[in-house]
């Protein structure tokens, strides 16, 4: 279909179940994606939201700004929370306390819930197979608390506790691969998702909700406040996170890698850092490493995929 | 009518979760609670008790995933002890202030370092503050009454707080004791299937844990103490009911041979039974001796304390937990504080002892009683005595 761009959006459901009012930053990627994901999970889904942005922006009582059941306890639990959501609702439901209907149970985090503080619990309730789609919103940094690194910060990246000084460049270690630990747990559905593609992003949700047994989706969300970048840039940015390689999009079926979208060829890494203050303190010998990882990386990534 | 039976009380202890029907069941496992989690799991996999059984990977998750489940409505059980109960302790105070209503059996252990996996009450007092109600027991039979009661308490729509039932980590967890089961149709007759005022359910979605700004935060906390200074009328109409369908009585405070004694020896948990054989004895040497227990440690039971202690002119207190470089005993200084106002109030004599596992024998409190009546006498110097340390 030639005019898919134009149609597309008409195919997604008007409905919002992330509704406005609430106190993103402007050019807030994560709120975009949450939106997006929110329109997938559909009525039927139970939230379990960990500490983070998502929970300081949409939850200060006594307003919402979800319109399904949400509940945020701590940092790092909402993995294990959902399993008891997941586990109450099953049981339940078999021995007729409530009735049987079609029930998800959706986990999300940032990066800092996801990739650090929560991961015991995300690969706890992963190993143990619950059914339930967990979402990490990737802004690569501890935003909510004011821009400290994370283990989810990209190389060479300027936060307030990787600062770049005289002595140090920033964050100087790779930021850590989440849906690869995510596919070491042999799950059946591992994505990576970013709102700059809503259609596909909306997709992979829905995917990811009707697999049976546990789902991974690691949304790259940009952070105009914290990566230092125009606030109308967001959607470009994240563009070219993928067009540059920085950050593919691709879904691992049981285990089965595949593309979602390869560019016919990547362009410069530099394109994309030059357009976050974060990185503007970095030497050309620091982006050509971070070129060279990248293009490593993603060859590695292509070579998976069938 | 039940059956007395030759038990283990942690056996027995998860016999009373099956009679409760629990629904899910979140552990992980630490000495010495693993023979409850464990028994439960035997339970399930025999299709004994339809429950759901999630193997957690740490105790935070254990009662993160029971937050969950009692949030969607399920009728929740874990069971925890010593470092176990401080992993959760973040977690505890979530799951009083989003009033939720979960069981917890913690079997009392000493805390590290040095580790140790016997019994004492450290891990007990420094939960003291999380907002959750806490019955102590002293026998296996309570064990099973006070879970079967907690399962009521909890979920009764007056008071939707999670309920702590503690029992001294191997004293009485790993003893072999005669037990009256009751029935599953008298356990059924007596707690009632959890019906939910509020849960997650997509017909009626509600939304828990919103954060609280200093504009809200206060009236959240205060609405929370008041539901649990509430509490307490109607922990004693169930345990009142209790008693006319069992026939076994509690009451928070329970005095032993009270009546008319000038010097009280207060305990809590599984020693008061051996407290009251060295009464005993005492007593009949001629020593004015009377004995009182606390059941309810929270809420504090202010009055029934205070009724029970105005005619003592002494009080010796033991607690198996120390308040490092505080006034000695929790327990102690938390009698203190609630005899302060009076205007009769017997002198306190603060004893720590039986930390991690350290028996004391019968012989043993009849020296802290002696001992404590002595210091009293001649009034005391210390914040507090430690029993039976070697110098």
């Amino acid at each position: 279909m030639q005019n898919l761009g134009v149609y597309a959006s008409r195919l997604v459901t008007k409905e919002e179940n992330f509704v406005p009012g609430h106190r993103a930053c402007i050019g807030c990627g994560e709120a975009l994606a949450v939106r997006l994901a929110a329109k997938a999970f559909g009525k039927n889904t139970i939230v379990v939201n960990a500490t983070g942005c998502m929970e300081i922006v949409a939850s200060q009582l006594p307003y919402t700004s979800w319109k399904l059941p949400w509940i945020h306890t701590l940092f790092e639990n909402s993995a294990a929370v959902a399993s008891g959501v997941e586990s109450a609702l099953k049981v339940q439901m078999r021995k007729g306390k409530i009735p049987q209907e079609d029930i998800k149970t959706v986990a999300i985090g940032g990066d800092g819930a996801t990739v650090d503080i929560g991961l015991q619990a995300i690969s706890g309730a992963f190993e143990r197979g619950h059914d339930f789609l967990y979402i990490c919103f990737d802004n690569e940094a501890y935003m909510n608390t004011g821009i400290q690194r994370s283990s989810a910060t990209p190389f060479g990246a300027s936060t307030t506790t990787s600062p770049a000084g005289r002595a140090k460049a920033g964050q100087m270690s790779w930021k850590k691969n989440m849906p690869e630990i995510a596919v070491a747990h042999n799950i059946p559905y591992v994505a990576t998702a970013c709102p700059s593609y809503p259609f596909d992003l909306i997709e992979k949700v829905k995917k990811g909700l009707a697999t049976k047994g546990p789902a991974y989706i690691h949304v790259l969300s940009v952070c105009p406040t914290g990566w230092r970048c125009d606030t109308e840039i967001s959607i470009m940015l994240g563009r070219l996170a993928t067009e540059t390689g920085v950050f593919p999009l691709y879904e691992v079926e049981n285990g089965k890698y595949k593309m979602s979208l390869v560019p016919e060829k990547l362009k410069p890494v530099k394109d994309y850092l030059k357009l976050q203050r974060r990185f503007r303190h970095l030497k050309p010998d620091a982006i050509e490493a971070i070129q060279s990882r990248v293009t490593e990386e993603y060859e590695k990534l292509l070579e998976k995929a069938v | 009518m039940g059956k007395r039976v030759g038990v283990e009380v942690s056996i027995a202890l998860a016999d009373a979760v099956k009679l409760a029907d629990a629904d899910v069941i979140a552990a992980y496992p630490i000495t010495p609670q693993t023979h409850i989690v464990e028994h439960l799991a035997e339970l399930v996999a025999e299709g004994e008790l339809d429950a759901e059984y999630i193997p957690v990977e740490s105790e935070h998750s254990a009662l993160s995933a029971c937050l969950g489940s009692a949030a969607a409505g399920a009728r929740t059980f874990t069971a925890t002890a010593g470092q176990g109960l401080e992993l959760m302790h973040e977690v505890l105070y979530v799951a009083s202030g989003m009033r939720l209503p979960i069981i917890m059996a913690v079997a009392n252990r000493a805390l590290s370092s040095p580790l140790s996996v016997w019994g004492d009450h450290s891990d007990a007092m420094a939960v003291r503050d999380t907002g959750w109600i806490q019955i102590f027991t002293e026998n296996g039979q309570e064990v099973v009454d006070q879970i079967i009661c907690a399962f009521r308490i909890a979920e009764d729509p007056n008071v939707l707080l999670p309920v702590m039932v503690h029992l001294d980590g191997f004293n009485l967890s790993h003893v072999i004791e005669p037990i009256e089961m009751p029935t599953e149709e008298e356990v059924c007759d007596f707690l009632p299937v959890r019906r939910n005022p509020l849960t997650l359910h997509p017909s009626k979605p509600v939304a828990m844990g919103d954060f609280a700004p200093p504009v809200v935060y206060t009236e959240a906390k205060w609405a929370q103490e008041q539901a649990m200074m509430a509490v307490k009328p109607t922990i004693l109409d169930i345990w009142d009911d209790f008693a006319k369908k069992f026939g076994r009585e509690y009451k928070p405070v329970e005095c032993y041979k009270c009546d008319g004694a000038k010097n009280l020896l207060f305990t809590m948990g599984s020693f008061s039974e051996t407290a009251m054989t060295a009464v005993d004895k005492l007593r009949d040497a001629g020593v004015d001796i009377g004995l009182i227990r606390l059941r309810l440690w929270r809420p504090f039971p202010f009055e029934e304390f205070r009724a029970a202690v105005k005619n003592a002119e002494t009080l010796l207190v033991l607690d198996r937990c120390i308040s490092s470089g505080g006034p000695g005993g929790p327990v102690a200084s938390e009698l203190k504080a609630a005899l302060y106002n009076e205007e009769k109030k017997p002198k306190v004599v603060s004893f720590v002892g039986g930390l991690g596992g350290r028996d004391i024998t019968v012989a043993g409190f009849e020296k802290i009683i002696l001992d404590g009546l002595e210091l009293a006498a001649k009034g005391q110097e210390r914040e507090y005595e430690i029993v039976g340390v070697r110098e």
